[in-house]
This record gives C-alpha cells, structure tokens and sequence, in this order.
C-alpha cells in the first residue's frame, strides 16, 4: 500500500473535505481510490451487494465541477456508501431479499436525496441482514458480510456490510438503521462509531420499513466528527413521513469540543455484573469500565442508575417488531414489483410460493410469529401487552433522565461472534441486542464507540441520550475520542485468503 | 400459551406463505421457543398503562389536499412481473 | 302462516370529493387510464409512507356534524390486513376501535309522509382499493389501482330498518345529506356511493335477530330495493321449508333478480386490526369542530322546514323538493322570480321533474333556466296562455326554441279572451249539441254543473286550447242559464 494510497482512505471526512476544498485531491480520484479498494477487498468482505462506479464517478465529476464554481454542497465529494435498504433510483435495492433482487427503484429515498443535493458520492449498496432482520448479517440473500478484524466471524447486523465498509475503509461512511440495534451492534462488532438518532430525527421515506415504530436510519463512521457530519446532511423534519418530526436541526459540529465537565454519566446496574443472565463477558465489561474512567477524567461524574424493566425488552421488542413486520412485509406479494413465483396456478399459489421462494428463513418467521402475534384471540395478550411494557420500559429511561444527562454500558454482551455460532437458534441470536433494544422501544438516540479489544476484537461502547440529544453523544463520543485512539485502529487487510488480524 | 402444528398451518395460511409439511416440526419448535421467550411479558402487571406506539404520543400531521404526483406509470409498470394494456396481470380473480 | 319481520342494517361506502387521494398526493379523477393516477405510495412501493389528507378529515367532520353525530376527539387509524390484488399494502388503513365520527341519529322520510329515526352506528375513514378487470386477458385478470387510496367513509347504521323501502329512504338521505355538504358527488353509478346490506328476518314479535346475510355493493337504488327483496324472500322460504340461514356474504345478480354467495370470501378472515404505525392518531379540537360547524350549509331537514313556513308548501312537496339540493337550489330560484312559489313547486317537481326522468338527465344538464321557467309561470298567472298550452310552450323551451314569448309569439299560442270570438265558438258548440242543451235546461241545479262540463271539452278543442277557461264558463253559463 503506497503512502499516498494511505492518506486518502485514512482522512476522516472532515480531512478529507479540507483537502478537496485545497485541490489536494479531487473527488474523482478520491472515489476511484475507493472503487480501486473495493475491487481489491471486497471480494473477501462481501460488504456490498451493488457497486455503482458508472454512477459514482459522474456524481464525483458534477461534485467536482460544483466545487469549482464554489456551489460545493456540505458532504461534496464525499464517496459514500448507502444500506441497500434505502431506496435509489435506477438502482437495484434488495434489501438483501431474493424477493427485491430485481428490484429497481423508480425513486429515492429521502435520505438518499439529502446525500444527492450535499454532493456526496454514492459507491453502491451495502449487504445487510434481509430486511433488517438479524444481528449477524447471515441471513443476506447475496451471502454473509465478512469482519474485517477476523474473517471467520460476523460483522454484526443488520447494518453488517456498511459497519464492515466502514472499517476496511472501503468508503468513508455509510448509512444503517437500526430497529433492535442494526446500526450499533454491527459499528461494535466492527470497531467503528455509529449513531441510532432519536425516532422521527431521520425521515423513514423510502426506507424499506421492517417495524415502522422502531425504525431509524443513522450514519456509521469512523468517528463521533464523521457521524456529526453526516448527522447535519440526514436529520431533518421530512413532509412525506407522518412521524418525522418538526424540530430544527442543529449543527452537530458546532458542539464536539465542549467540555465534559459535570456531565453526570449513569450506569445501569442491569447492564453490568458479568456473569448473570445478561452473557456479558468480563474482557468486554472491562473494556467498558476502563472508557468510563476516562469519561470521568474527562470531567463527567458517574451514578449508578436503575432500569427496573431491562429484561423485558427483548420479549416485548420480538412481539412488536414481528408484528409489524408481518404487515409491511405484506406488499411483497408478487403482483406489482418483486419476486413472482413461475406459472401460479391461482392467487393464493401466487402469493404463498412467492412469498415462499422470495423470503429467507428468518423472514418468514418472524412474519409468521408477528402474524400469530396479531392474530383473533391473541392480539390483546401479545401486542397490546408489549405495547404496555413498552411504555413501562420507556417510563424508566424517563426516570433516569431527570438524574443523569446520558446512560453508559456495552453496546453488546460479547464480541464478534463466529460465522454460524448463532445462526441455528434465533433466541440466542436475539439475545446479541439485550443492551440495544430498549432504546428503540423507548425511541431514544444512542452511540457505539470504538472502546478496545477484547480477544482481538473490537468491543463498543454504547452511550444512549436523553431524546433528540444526539448532539450530546456527538460531544461526548469527540472528546472521548480525542483522548483515546479505538477508533484510529483500522484491520489489515487482504486481497486473499483468511489471515486479517487485528494491527 | 403453546403452539401447535396446527396452528402454525393456520398462521402461514393467513400470511400467504408455503411451508412444506417435513419443515413443520421443527418450525413449530423454533417458534415455540420464540413464544416462550416471549412469554415472559404475561407475568408483568400493566394494569392502566397505556399502550405505546409512538415515543412522544404525537399527533398525526396532516396534508394539504393537493395533486402532487405526475403520472408515472411507464416506469412503474416497467418493474412488474406482469402486466397488459396498462394494467398488472394476476391469475383469475374470482369474486 | 308465519309472519317475518326484516331487520336491516346498511353500511354505505362513500368517495370524499377530494382532489387528491386520502395517503398520497396521486389524483382522484374518475374515469382516467389505468394506473395513471396510482404514484409510488398508491402502488405501495417498499419505502413509501402516508400522510393524512386535511381535506379528507374536514369532510369526515362535517358528515358527522350533518348527522348529528359525535366528533372524535382522538381517532384511530389501524390497518386490515388480508391479501387481495385490488389491495396493494396487504392491508386497508382503516380505523377501527377509534372513528372519527361517533353514534348519531338521522330522519328518514318514508313514502307515506311519515318520519322515521335511524340510528347511526359510527362513520369511519379509510382508503378505497383498486379494481379488478375480468375481461379476458389470457384467463387473467387486470389490476387498475387508480381508485386505490381515494378516500371513503363508511357509514354503518344500526340495524333499524324494517322494509327494503326504508332501506332506500335512508340511503336517499345519506345521498342527500353527502351531496349537500358537497362532499362526495353521490355518482352510484360510477361507484362514488355504495351500498352493503346486512339482511335477516325474525318472526314477528321475537326480539332476537335472525342470522344475517351481507350482501355487497349493491349500486342502485333501484338494485338495493329490489336485492333485499329477493334475500327477504330467500331466506323466509328457506326457513319455511326448514332450513337455515347460514351467516355469509352474497353478491346481488341485478340481471338474474338474485342473490349468490360470494366464492372468494367463504372462508373466514382475521384481519388483524392494529393501530397504524406509520400513522399518528388524530386529533381535532373543539375549536375547529366549531369551525367546520360554522361552514355547514343548510341541509336537507333544515331546508324543508323553511320550504313549508317560507313558501307556505306541503311538507310532501317540501320533502321532494329538497330531496337534491340543485333542485331546490332550482325552485328557490323560480319561486323568486315569478313570485308564485307553489306554482313553481307544482312546476319542478312535476313537470320538469318528469321530463328529467323521461330524458333521463338531470338538473344541472336541464336546458331551462329557472328564470325562463319563471316566465312561463307568469304568463300562466296573467292569462296569457292556460296550463295546457303551457305544457306545449315549456316542451318547446326545453328544445331551445327560445324564450317563452318568442314560442307563444310564433307559435300563435296566445290565450283568447275576447268575448265576441268566444262567444260565437260557444253558440256553435251548443247549437251543434241540442240534445245536450236540452237535457241540462231540463235537469235540476244538483246535475247542472255536471252536465254543463259536457260542452267545456269541445269548446276548448275547437279554440285549439287557446281559449281562456274563465271567461269561457262565464259565457256558457250564462247561455245556458239565459
């Protein structure tokens, strides 16, 4: 790798930006620096299901033409790389589905167009579990997203192949959603920052829904200035989503530098003691306590906290989003775009096979358990009931937020795990989010920092904010990350074989 | 509360999806584990708590009524499976 | 012999007026290509999401507020989900546990003068589907999604009719109170308001309902009439032969005059119904209630009652007059400008009401205007044509020959009052009947008017109609009499 090489895909966005703006580089050499990387790693990753260079190239071209005429938007340039679950028009999204592999886009998705008007640069699509569901990025119809720190295991999911593009630095940032932890999870298992926004911060049009009360999309990035970055071209009030909401945006950046001082920092004591239920593993809760130590040598004081309803939140969560899983995932039936099974013989063949052959296994599961979830007889003990819980598990978030200003803990119970540890008992897999999931019942905004290694692998720090505090965690994950270099860690990679170790 | 083969027949009737008779078994207790897993929620007590479905019990928004839409329906009919003189193609709707 | 009693319920299906469509900006214009007016969210493409129509919601409130209803403070939209190709989400967004519009109360006019209360369920909002075509594409059908997402209330009544005919006064009124308010133009036949009947029969005297039977989309009046008639008689000469009612959902055959179960929907369906999640609930204050009331127009009932003490009419003739409000938009306008308003009532609900229904058109396409129907009024008033000719005169208007003295010019339909024309017509006439005139001289005065009449006819035949009555009896009587 030539030193040259080096300094473009190492910059930060923030670098990288200066640097275009100098004329250092031009955003066309920047991008096929990146489809170069791509072509060079991707195959051993599989971190992306659509590169889109054609596309790629001439938006650098028009970015570059902007910035010579001085109508650079914000992120102008800036090769990037969109989860294959928002929609791009002419291009391929999939959703990871077989049963959207021949699926164009006829339009974009909202956030999509926020990139498109900054001037970034769309690389391509990135793999992902199908349809969001799963935390290990196993059930992709295009094959499992390999970690760039050990190739034998997961990168985490759903939003697997951007935390994995991430890392390898085969773009410099992507976007994920996170339902149950899809963005936090995988940027832990990866080693690289992501941010779960408040629910209604970033508009959810043409974001293919998998449960629309928990669905959030948010950036992945190197670090807490990057995901500020992109925080500034995504957040906003959007007319064509109901449950965006109206609420000006600040600028992210403008807040990274301050002070720490008198932050109050509560630690749930649910979420720690190793050795309990929860499956943390004690080089994890150890990475874990030694951030918090420079949290407060940072300035911010530490309590312990209560959240009385912890272990309710993966029961209630795979009531709620399976069930409003089973009815969005309903529109895929064959008739108007997608996956139609060969020669039905009726409609009700048409739908049943073609649901059949065009979902994956875990899928059609959870569509069967919300179906169930949702069914006569069912609906008041299962979904009324979660709805209930729900609201008991947000109750105590509520409660810690009038004590401390942000909740601190792992973002996972352990590290990476090995490709097809978990993929044969789903309960075990949907323990992965025991710490990610509460969050997204409550809606609340929430971080994973790169916070050390444990077993050669990266472990997360999650640090979760009162609502629409994202400019809080941005703050708090900067100077976090001025005093520590997680984050900085990046995985050697090869054009082959298996051996990638941690540097 | 236990799930049945049975029932499990039903529920993917209902959904629109196949199952092969040979995966029922051992559908049946993958999901059976899922809903014991959940089960756990019968046991809390939610006595006058509302239910939550959006995090800040907002109020619907509402829409100008306005056309906003062109006609596109080349390019949407371009990407259907099937479809004739402008319209989709589905096997016999028998009402 | 048994006597049944039916009991009817109806829930009618009606399209709000709105120029977009209830979730997404797509155009709602009836009539339009297929898929031409279904955009990504109508096609329910991944990704897409709706948004609430402000307009839609106003209409909601104001039907509710005609109707006398509750307006929910707080509603609900949930989603129904089945699958159908007309369906594109897999679910209708519906609202379910929380309407919009709450339990009301609503008058109905039967056709012997009597009023009758109907209780009103609640009314709710939600999303049309598309259609299916059945020509034949192959042994396939064709999916036009232009109507998917037009917005609908569906109004369910309690079940509180007794006879087909108040199922049909009270789907008139529902027509009568949407299509004053303006919002909905009422079209049955282009299916802006439709019609399902919930159907079943008791014996007399027994409090417990019979088991019922839907029957769907029903899109007539004429159809709902004669539909619960046949299922009436369907299901009492099934029980009288020992059968049983069995509760389902059937199709009427207008051409057969029948009533069949419907194929698809035998087996039962769960909807599961849940709250919307890409919808918020929604909430209207008293305020704008208030200020939607203070938009109402005046309705039906309201219109009527000031017919009757306005224009001094029959609460018969006030009732159809204002059954349409272009109609008594119509007559308000006669009444204004000939200053006769019973004659104008008399006029257009007879008259003109007829030739609308022989030329099967309606008011707004009527070729005469009001102020021109007035003119014809007035020359009845002042003599110068008698009612007959009038006829003739308003039969020529509507054939565009022109203003009523223009045809009553040319056409040399002028009234005669000149007493020396009429009085040698009447000396022909009755010297051509001496028999006649005999009789009546010899007749005592209880048979004279009657017998008198016998020379009326071909008096007015031999002056072509023209001739002034009035006057004509004046003079035959004193002929007859002198």
């Amino acid at each position: 790798m030539s030193l040259h090489d080096r300094s473009l895909h190492e910059l930060t966005i923030a670098e990288q930006l200066q640097a275009l703006a100098a004329k250092k580089f031009s955003s066309e050499e920047l991008t096929l620096h990146y489809l170069a990387r791509i072509e060079k790693y991707d195959a051993q990753l599989n971190s992306y299901i659509t590169i889109t260079p054609e596309l790629a190239i001439e938006a650098a071209r028009a970015a570059d033409a902007a910035r010579a005429t001085g109508t650079a938007g914000a992120l102008a340039g800036i090769p990037l790389a969109q989860k294959d679950i928002f929609c791009t028009l002419g291009v391929r999204t999939s959703c990871a589905s077989k049963m959207l592999d021949n699926f164009i886009s006829p339009y974009n998705a909202t956030v999509v167009e926020k990139f498109n008007a900054a001037g970034a640069v769309c690389l391509g699509k990135t793999n992902m579990d199908e349809f969001a569901m799963g935390s290990s990025n196993e059930s992709s119809f295009y094959g499992p997203v390999k970690n760039p720190w050990n190739t034998d295991c997961v990168p985490g999911g759903s939003s697997g192949g951007s935390a994995a593009a991430v890392a390898a630095q085969l773009c410099a940032a992507a976007t994920g959603t996170d339902t149950g932890g899809s963005i936090r999870q995988p940027a832990a298992l990866c080693g690289i920052t992501g941010l779960k926004p408040t629910y209604g911060r970033v508009s959810r049009y043409g974001m293919i829904a998998f449960a629309s009360s928990l669905d959030q999309g948010g950036p992945m990035a190197r670090s807490a200035e990057d995901c500020a970055l992109l925080m500034n071209v995504m957040a906003g009030f959007d007319e064509r989503d109901s449950t965006s909401v109206q609420r000006a945006v600040p600028d992210y950046t403008s807040v990274l530098n301050n002070s720490l001082e008198g932050l109050r920092i509560g630690l749930p004591k649910e979420y720690f003691n190793s050795g309990t239920d929860s499956g943390l593993t004690p080089e994890i809760e150890r990475a874990v306590q030694t951030s918090i130590k420079e949290l407060e040598n940072l300035g911010a004081t530490i309590k312990e906290i209560s959240l009385p309803h912890t272990e309710l939140a993966v029961p209630c969560y795979y009531v709620i989003a399976p069930a409003e899983c089973s009815s969005n995932l309903s529109r895929f039936d064959g008739v108007r775009y997608g996956y139609r099974c060969t020669d039905p013989k009726d409609l009700f063949d048409l739908y049943s096979r073609s649901r059949d052959e065009g979902f994956g296994e875990e899928v059609k599961r959870r569509i069967l358990v919300g179906t169930y979830a949702l069914s006569a007889g069912f609906v008041d003990a299962y979904y009324r009931k979660a709805q209930q819980v729900r609201r008991l598990i947000q109750q105590d978030f509520v409660a810690a937020f009038n004590e401390v200003d942000v909740i601190a803990g792992p973002t996972t119970p352990s590290p990476a795990f090995k490709l097809g540890e978990k993929s044969s008992d789903p309960v075990t897999m949907y323990l992965e989010d025991i710490y990610t999931i509460a969050v997204n019942l409550a809606g609340l905004p929430a971080i994973s920092l790169p916070t050390g290694f444990a077993d050669n692998k990266p472990v997360g720090l999650q640090l979760i904010g009162n609502y629409f505090a994202e400019d809080k965690l941005l703050n708090v994950g900067h100077r976090f990350q001025q005093v520590t270099d997680w984050h900085r860690r990046t995985p050697a990679l090869h054009k082959s074989g298996t051996g990638v170790r941690a540097a | 509360m236990t799930i049945e083969p049975a029932d499990i027949e039903k529920v993917a009737k209902l959904a629109r999806i196949r199952i092969d008779a040979d995966d029922l078994p051992e559908l049946t207790a993958r999901l059976g584990n899922i809903l014991a897993m959940v089960d756990k929620l019968q046991a809390v007590d939610t006595t006058g708590i509302a239910p939550m479905s959006n995090p800040f019990d907002a109020e619907q928004r509402l829409r100008p009524d306005a056309v906003t839409e062109v006609d596109q329906r080349d390019a949407l009919l371009a990407i259907a499976p099937k479809t004739e003189q402008g319209l989709f193609l589905v096997p016999k709707v028998i009402e | 012999m048994m006597l049944w009693e039916t009991v009817i319920g109806l829930e009618v299906h009606v399209q709000l007026s709105t120029q977009s469509k209830i979730f997404s900006g797509a155009g709602t214009e009836f009539g339009a290509a297929p898929n031409t007016q279904a955009c990504a969210v109508d096609l329910a493409l991944p990704g897409t999401l709706p948004v609430l129509n402000e307009q839609a919601l106003r209409f909601a409130i104001m039907f509710g507020l005609a109707m006398n209803a509750k307006i929910a403070e707080r509603s609900v939209f949930e989603r129904k989900n089945y699958f159908y190709p007309d369906l594109p989400k897999g679910y209708q967004t519906s609202q379910m546990d929380s309407p919009i519009v709450g339990p009301g109360l609503v008058d109905i006019e039967l056709p012997d003068g009597t009023v009758k209360q109907v209780r009103l369920h609640h009314a709710h909002l939600e999303e049309d589907a598309g259609k299916s075509l059945h020509e034949d594409f192959h042994g396939q059908s064709g999916i036009d999604l232009n109507r998917a997402g037009t917005p609908l209330i569906e109004i369910v009544s309690e079940p509180d009719m007794r006879s087909a005919e108040e199922a049909v006064a009270y789907l008139k009124k529902i027509h009568s109170i949407v299509t004053y308010l303006g919002i909905s133009d009422g079209e049955m036949s282009q299916g802006s308001l439709r019609c399902d009947a919930n159907v079943s029969v008791r014996p007399k005297g027994e409090e417990k309902y019979g088991t019922r039977v839907e029957i769907k989309n029903i899109n007539s009046f004429r159809f709902v009439e004669k539909a619960i008639k046949r299922e009436v008689l369907r299901q009492t000469e099934l029980i009288e032969d020992g059968g049983k009612v069995v509760m389902e959902t059937r199709l009427y055959d207008p051409d057969k005059d029948e009533t069949r179960p419907m194929r698809s929907k035998e087996e039962a369906n769960d909807y599961r119904y849940f709250p919307c999640p890409d919808l918020l609930p929604v909430v209207v204050d008293t305020a704008t209630i208030e200020q939607i009331r203070a938009t109402l127009p005046e309705l039906p009932d309201a219109k009527k009652a000031r017919f009757i003490e306005q224009y001094g009419l029959s609460p018969y003739d006030a009732a159809v007059l204002t059954m349409e409000r272009p109609i008594a938009d119509y007559f308000e306008v006669v009444a204004a400008a000939s200053g006769e308003p019973k004659l104008s009532a008399n006029w257009v609900s007879g008259e003109l009401a007829a030739k609308l229904n022989k030329e099967n058109t309606r008011i707004t396409n009527n070729p005469i205007q009001p102020e021109q129907l007035a003119g014809l009024i007035k020359r009845i008033v002042d003599n110068t044509i008698s009612g007959k000719i009038a006829k003739q005169v308003f039969d020529a208007m509507w054939d565009g020959e022109g203003h009523v003295d223009t045809i009553i010019e040319t056409r040399g339909l002028k009234q005669v009052s000149d007493t020396g024309a009429l009085e040698k017509l009447v000396d022909d006439v009755l010297a051509f009947h001496p028999e006649q005139v005999e009789q009546y001289r010899a007749a005592d005065d209880s048979k004279r008017k009657k017998l008198a009449g016998f020379f009326v006819g071909p008096i007015m035949k031999a002056s072509k109609g023209q001739a002034n009555p009035g006057i004509v009896n004046q003079i035959l009587m004193k002929k007859l009499n002198g």
